[in-house]
This record gives C-alpha cells, structure tokens and sequence, in this order.
C-alpha cells in the first residue's frame, strides 16, 4: 500500500519546485526525502500531506486516490520543522486536538492522551503550555498530536532541523524505535546526510525538482546514480575522471603498475583520523582519510613523495 | 499608510495552501465592503468635482474664500509638522531615556488625544485659553487657535513612532561615538537622529494628514471667521450646510489630494532612508 | 544630569499645557456647581437620547469593523492575488480623510439626489439625515483600527498552527474558531478598543450627514456642540465629561490590553 506519487510538477511563480516527479514508498518503511534547500523535498512532502496543491499529477495513499482533497480529509499525520504547538492549549489539549475534533467519547480521549504522553515520554507534562516545554519536548509534544489521530503516513518536515546538535542525535535514534513500534509508513524531510543515513530504511535523494536516486543507505552511498548523489550523501575528491570517497584512496610509498604519484601537502589531525591533502604531477589537489595508524606507519609528513590508487570509485558520464 | 500583507515571497513553499487558502468568497465580501464604504464614496467626491468642468474646478478652489481657508489649513499643518517633530521626539526621549515617578501615568497621557472626542478637545482647549480664560491666556477666535487645536489631536503621532524606536536604538554605538571623543550634543545629531529620522518622518506624515483635515477640535475654538480662522475642513462644511456641493466637493479633493501625496511622499522617504541604513 | 532636569521639565510642561490641564479644567468647570446640577443636565431627555444613538451607532459600527477587520486582516496576510497592496492601502485610506469629506462622500452616493440615494429612497429606505447615515459615517471613520492591528498579529503567529490544525481533520471553521481566533485575541481587542473610541467620539462625519434633529438624530459629540451654541454651557460641559469618561475608560483598557500582550 503506502503512498504512491504520479508524475507530480510544481511552480511557484516562474520557479519549479518540483519538475516531474513519481516515486514509490513502501508500507511501513521510514523513509528520507533527502536533498539540499530549493531541491523539492518538502514541496513534496507538502503536496502529499494536501498543504500544498500540485500543478498536475497524483497522489494516492494506501490505495486511495487523495488529489484535490484538503488536508483534513486525508488522515495523514504531519510534523513540522518549527513545532507548530498550539500555544494557547496546554500539552494535553494539543495532543487531543485531532480526538476532539472527531467527537471522541471522553474517556476515550482521556486514555489515548495518556498512552501518547507515555509513548513520547511526557506524561508529567499534560497541564503545560508549550512555552514551558523545550524545543525536543515540544517536537515530541507535536508528534504524539500527529500520531493520535492514528493516521495512516506520519510525514515529518525537518523535525530535528530547530533543534540543537545533542537533542537531535537523542530523537534521532527515538524516532527510529518509535518506527519500529509503531509500524506507520513514515516520511522524512531532511538536509542532513547523516541523519537520513541513521534514521532512514529507504533515501530518495532528490535536486532541483527531480528524484536523483532511490535506494537504502547503503547502496545510495557506495553505489550512487549521479555526481550529484555521490557529492551529497558523503565527503568527495577526484582523482583524473574518477569521483572517489577519500577513505577508498589508497597511500603507498612505492608505485605498483595502476598507482599515480603524489605529494602531500598538508596534514590535518582530526583525532582518530589524519586529513591528507595531496597535488598530483599534474598539478590537480585531492585529499585522502586515513587512520592515524596508516599515517605513522607510512611516516607521512609535508612533502613526502607517495602514490595513490583506489579501488573504489565512480566515474559518471 | 503601508500597504500590509505584501511582504510575502510567493516562491516560499511554506506559503502554501492555509486554512482559508483559496476563498474568495472573503476577498469578495472585503471588496464589496470597502467599495460600499469607502471607494464609491469617495470617487463620488472627485466625480462631483470636476461635473462642471476643469474650469468650474479651478475656480472653486480659487474663491477668495476657499484660498484663504486652504492657505490657513496648510500654513497651520505645517507649523504643527515642525512642532510636532521637535516636541515629540522630545517627548519620546523623556518617557524613554528618562526615568520619574509618575512616568507611566504621562504614557498613559499620550494616547488621551485619541481617545478624547474631538468636539470635547476643543471645548476643553476653548475652556482653558478662550475668553474667560482661568490661566489668563486667549487664544481663541485666532489662528493661533488652530495650530493648539491640531496640536492636541496630533499628539500621539511622532511620540508614538518614535518611541519604540527609541527602545530598541543600539545603546553601543552611542558608547562607540563617546568614546570616539563625541560630545552629547554631536551623538544626538550623528548618531541617534539619523536612525530615528524615518519614524519621525513617518508620524510627521500622519499629522500632516490628520490636521489638514481636523474639523471637530477646530470648529470652536476657531470661531468660523472668514478670511481669518476658517480652515478647509469647516470651510467645506459651510459650503454642504449653503448646499453648493460642487465647491465643497472640489476643495475635499484638494485636501485628499495632499493628504494622500503626504502619507505616499513620506512612505517614500522613510522606505529610503531604512534601505540606506541597512 | 541638567540637561535631563531641563527636557524632563520642557517634556511635562508641553503636556501639562497642551493636554492635562484643559482636560482636568473642564472636570473643574463642570463639577463647581456641584453634582447635582452635572446630574440634571445629562439626564435631561436630550441628553439621553443623544447617548443611546451613540452607544447604538458605537455598537453597530465596532460589530461591522471587528468582523470585516478580521476578515480583511485574514485576506491581507493569508491570500495571494494581484492588487493586494492596493486593497491595503485602501483600507487605511479613512485615516488621512477628512470626517466632513467622509461625511460629504457618503451624502454624494446615498444622499437623496445621490447616485443610491434615489434608488434607495423609492423604496422607502432613507439614509443622509437618519440613523442609517449616522451608522454608515460612524462605519467609515473607525474602520482600519481592527485591520491594523490583527494584520500584523496574524502574520506573527504564521501559517503552520492553522496547517496543522487542517492536518489533525479541522474544517477551515473549525480551524478559524479553535486556532486562529483564540491566537490573534489580544491584538484583535487592542483593536476592538481603539474602534470603540473613535466610534465613540465621532464628530465631523456624524455632523454632515445628521440633520441635526434634536432628540432624533443627535448624538452625544453634537449634542455637546448644540449646546455650546444654545450658550448652555453647562449642559455642553456636562456631556462632554460624560465623553472624557468613557475615553479615560478606553484609554485604561488599551493600557490594560497594552500590558498584557507584552506580559
């Protein structure tokens, strides 16, 4: 079932925020729409939860066919970047919105809240407003209230994006759990490689408007599509025409038939990992992440005379 | 008189679709609403200006009786303009930079000219400097008349713009300049006037407004003398009250016409003066 | 340290002369011949009836600006459609008119020989000289002040409450009434009040298009300048306190609500 988008495109003004796009998201998989800003992520996301009304194309959830329909009609849960709390209503009655709203017997309403507040462990906050949360609190706060509804996707536009390095990684593995718990087909917004790596079952990369690949993590960082996937979903040097993650580029002292030869630079010690910055005969600069072991043991230091060669790297046509 | 709800980029994805996106029943009602009240009204003034002609215009607002009422109407705004910027920044400062017992009554003070009936400010200015005057002072039945009248009623105006600028003002760049060797006098003129300067223009350009077309708290005091202390405003009243409609109609069109140039003219100048401080 | 005394004293002079003692000294006119006397004057049947087209014209016109202000406010920061700067400008436009011209406009289009008014009056309805007109000057006049206060608090607040409301299943009613009302309440009273007080105190618009008919269609400010030029002051003295009141009443609240948007 989950949701299936058909050739959607949308303008705003004379720029588009999404070219022609068609994408496949499995039941309950929790998957990260990932690109830079301007690259149509969150138009999508907003065009599948009904924010945003799309230019041509579908949009159909479990099955139904949801195009035209406002966003009160389609069941999903949405989660956004700055909270959206209710600042007038306390955390319980943010959480009881969507109950409420549907006539829910009371006690009904009085039991899911608490189960929610436990779930996204708030339970002792219900009589608070959301300025006496913090931001985390008030991000789960608004979670639980997407969640209440029992909506059919949850979507989530940068949910950790306000908030500060510490809290982000807690939520982040949360979410993952919560996921796993829950079993609701989840949708991601997200600028941050990393997080969508360590969150995410499923990465639709996505640039200027179009869909650049879709794939797990793992393929989407060892076997991208594009250049542009390559570039984005991990750190990127060159070596001639081939793209190669700069952990693949191989150090050796003496040359074997395919190595190239090089000069270091400069060293950068980032703790556990040395930073190698090379100039090839050429005159081309690359860099290369080795441990700090392979670094002593080749004795590296500016000026040395190496030769690089790697055994894993791209080159896109 | 800023156009408001312009300012959204319509590129923002974030704009999109809200609860009320795309009604236009409410867009519809407005409009009917605002043209109902307001914009057939007021073309029907302008309509009824130029019925006989240019030349009929021109020699309606030409009359001896009508240049003398719009000379005095503008003489006084613009006196009041002055006073109005020096007083009212003054008076800002004080509530501002100064601290006294009783400073939040005196805030409280400011707003009384609009809350105050106008017909009542002008009983009460006639009360206190008209004849019979307890303080000794008569003013009434003169053009000095009109500049205190328009005084009081345009109270709020600089006092309010400025004021909150005032508040948010970078106290560091007032250090910066003293440490510079900048003497009080010189910070205020360097430093502090040119970043209140577009408030001030701003509330000037609302006084200006509101004073060429004052008529409650200036029908009293002012007397209604011909020639001497009849301002635009009770010069056209006169005019509907004798039934020559088309002589009221085309002074009303003077006035509109300045007070409309003043609000866009210093919306202008305040629009470039913030761009030029950025 | 001097330089303060002397603004602080030239600041307090200017108001003192300008404001605080006209106003303090029509209390003192009025109340010297005691209480009693204030008390015949405005409860003399003139004066009554003044005060209710008042409180009647104040009344209609605060209900019509309130719900056409927030409704304009909505459509000013919530829609997107060409002319939208126009449509602003437009509604701040009874701030820089004349109340005679408003009173002057509105006889041109509803008055009998204006371009509704013969219409209108075929049919028995009569506005210019009549309560209707009253209304409709009072309407003008106080007309931006919910505009201009709910417009900025609505664009404040933004757009996602509202979104996330329609995403938890809130109709756009439902939407209006549980979300956006409760979170522009404090701007939409501030503006409410300031509505109130030039409803309230309306002079020059109300005079052109009343008729004067005393007893009729008299309200309370043109009651005051009536006697004025009936030479009874201390009936002119007398409404006019019954008017300062209600403003230092206006002027409590908007300092109240003032205080309790910045808390």
């Amino acid at each position: 079932m989950g949701i299936t988008v058909h050739n959607v495109s949308k303008k705003f003004a004379d720029f588009t925020a999404l070219g022609d796009v068609s994408l496949d998201i499995p039941s309950g998989s929790l998957t990260a729409l990932l690109g830079p800003s301007g690259s149509g992520k969150s138009t999508l996301l907003r065009v599948i939860a009904g924010l945003e009304e799309p230019d041509s194309g579908e949009v159909i959830i479990s099955g139904e066919k949801k195009t035209g329909l406002p966003p009160q009609k389609r069941g999903v849960g949405f989660v956004f970047q700055h909270y959206a709390a209710f600042k007038h209503m306390t955390v319980y009655d943010n959480v009881a919105f969507g109950l409420k709203i549907r006539k829910r017997p009371k006690t009904e309403i009085d039991k899911r809240v608490s189960e929610l507040l436990e779930l996204v462990q708030l339970s002792g906050f219900s009589h608070r407003y959301p300025t006496q949360l913090s931001g985390g609190q008030r991000q789960r706060m608004a979670l639980a209230r997407a969640l209440a509804i029992q909506p059919e996707v949850l979507l989530l536009d940068e949910p950790f994006g306000a908030l500060d390095a510490t809290v982000r990684k807690e939520l982040r593995a949360w979410l993952r759990r919560l996921h796993q718990e829950m079993d609701v087909t989840t949708v991601l917004v997200t600028h941050d490689q990393e997080e969508a790596m360590e969150v995410a079952t499923e990465i639709v990369v996505m640039n200027q408007g179009d869909i650049e690949q879709i794939g797990p993590p793992q393929e989407v960082y060892e076997n991208p599509a594009t250049e542009f996937v390559m570039g984005f979903v991990g750190p990127v040097t060159r070596l001639g025409e081939a793209y190669v993650r700069p952990h693949d580029l191989r150090i050796r002292l003496e040359p074997d038939g395919e190595t190239t030869g090089a000069r270091v630079e400069d060293l950068l010690h980032l703790g556990f990992e040395v930073r190698v910055h090379l100039r090839l005969a050429s005159g081309e600069d690359l860099w290369a992440q080795v441990t700090r072991e392979a670094a002593s043991e080749l004795g590296l230091r500016r000026g040395t005379s190496v030769h690089v060669v790697t055994e894993h790297s791209k080159v896109f046509g | 008189m800023s156009a408001r709800g312009s300012g959204q980029a319509s590129r923002i994805p974030g704009a999109g679709r809200g609860a009320f996106g795309r009604n236009a029943l409410g867009r519809g009602v407005v409009l009917m609403y605002l043209s109902l009240l307001v914009l057939i009204p007021l073309s029907a003034v302008v309509w009824t200006s130029t019925e006989g002609g240019v030349a009929a215009f021109w020699q309606a607002i030409s009359s001896p009786e009508a240049l003398a009422a719009l000379r005095l109407t503008f003489g006084a705004a613009l006196v009041v303009v002055l006073i109005n910027a020096v007083a009212g920044t003054l008076i800002a400062w004080v509530l501002v930079r100064d601290s006294f017992w009783g400073q939040g009554f005196v805030n409280s003070v400011i707003d009384l000219p609009f809350a105050l009936p106008t017909i009542v400010a002008g009983l009460t200015l006639l009360v206190l400097y008209g004849p019979g005057s307890p303080v000794g002072i008569d003013v009434a039945y003169s053009p000095v008349a009109v500049v205190v009248a328009l005084l009081f009623v345009s109270l709020p105006f600089v006092v309010r713009a400025v004021q909150p600028v005032l508040m948010e003002l970078d106290r560091e760049s007032e250090e910066a300049a003293a440490s510079l060797g900048a003497g009080p006098l010189t910070i205020f003129l360097r430093v502090i006037l040119p970043s209140l300067m577009p408030a001030i223009l701003g509330g000037s350009g609302l006084t200006f407004a509101r004073s060429i077309g004052e008529f409650g708290a200036v029908v009293l005091i002012t007397g209604n003398i011909a020639f001497e202390t009849q301002v635009a405003s009770v010069y056209i009243f006169g005019q509907i009250e004798g039934g020559d409609i088309p002589a009221a109609a085309a002074v009303s069109v003077v006035l509109l016409a300045f007070s409309l140039l003043a609000l866009i003219g210093l919306n202008f100048l305040q629009d470039r003066w913030t761009r030029h401080e950025d | 340290m001097k330089t303060r005394l002397t603004l602080r004293t030239l600041a307090l002079g200017y108001l003192g002369f300008l404001i605080i003692l006209p106003v303090a000294s029509i209390f003192w006119f009025t109340f010297s011949d005691g209480l009693g006397t204030f008390w015949s004057s405005v409860t003399e049947p003139d004066a009554v009836s003044a005060f209710y087209l008042t409180l009647i014209a104040a009344g209609v016109a605060v209900a019509a600006n309130t719900v056409f202000g927030v409704l304009c406010a909505i459509v000013l920061v919530r829609h997107r459609f060409p002319g939208k700067r126009i449509l602003g400008a437009l509604t701040d436009l009874p701030l820089a008119v004349s109340p005679v011209i408003i009173g002057l406009a509105l006889i041109l289009v509803y008055g009998s020989g204006g371009w509704f008014g013969g219409w209108l009056a075929e049919r028995g309805i009569l506005i210019i000289f009549s309560i209707p007109g009253i209304i409709l000057a009072t309407i003008f006049a106080s007309l931006p002040f919910v505009v201009r206060e709910v417009a900025p608090v609505l664009r404040e607040v933004g757009i996602e409450q509202e979104q996330a409301s329609s995403t938890l299943g809130a109709s756009p009613w439902q939407t209006f009434w549980l979300i956006t009302l409760p979170s522009i309440r404090h701007g939409l009273t501030y503006g409410v009040v300031l509505t109130t007080a030039r409803a309230l105190g309306e002079f020059g618009a109300v005079a052109v298009v009343s008729g004067r008919i005393i007893g009729r269609t008299e309200t309370l400010t043109l009651h005051v300048e009536d006697r004025f030029l009936a030479f009874d002051l201390t009936g002119a003295y007398a409404a006019s306190v019954v008017l300062a009141l209600l403003a230092l009443g206006t002027l409590f609240a908007m300092n109240f609500f003032n205080r309790e948007e910045k808390a």
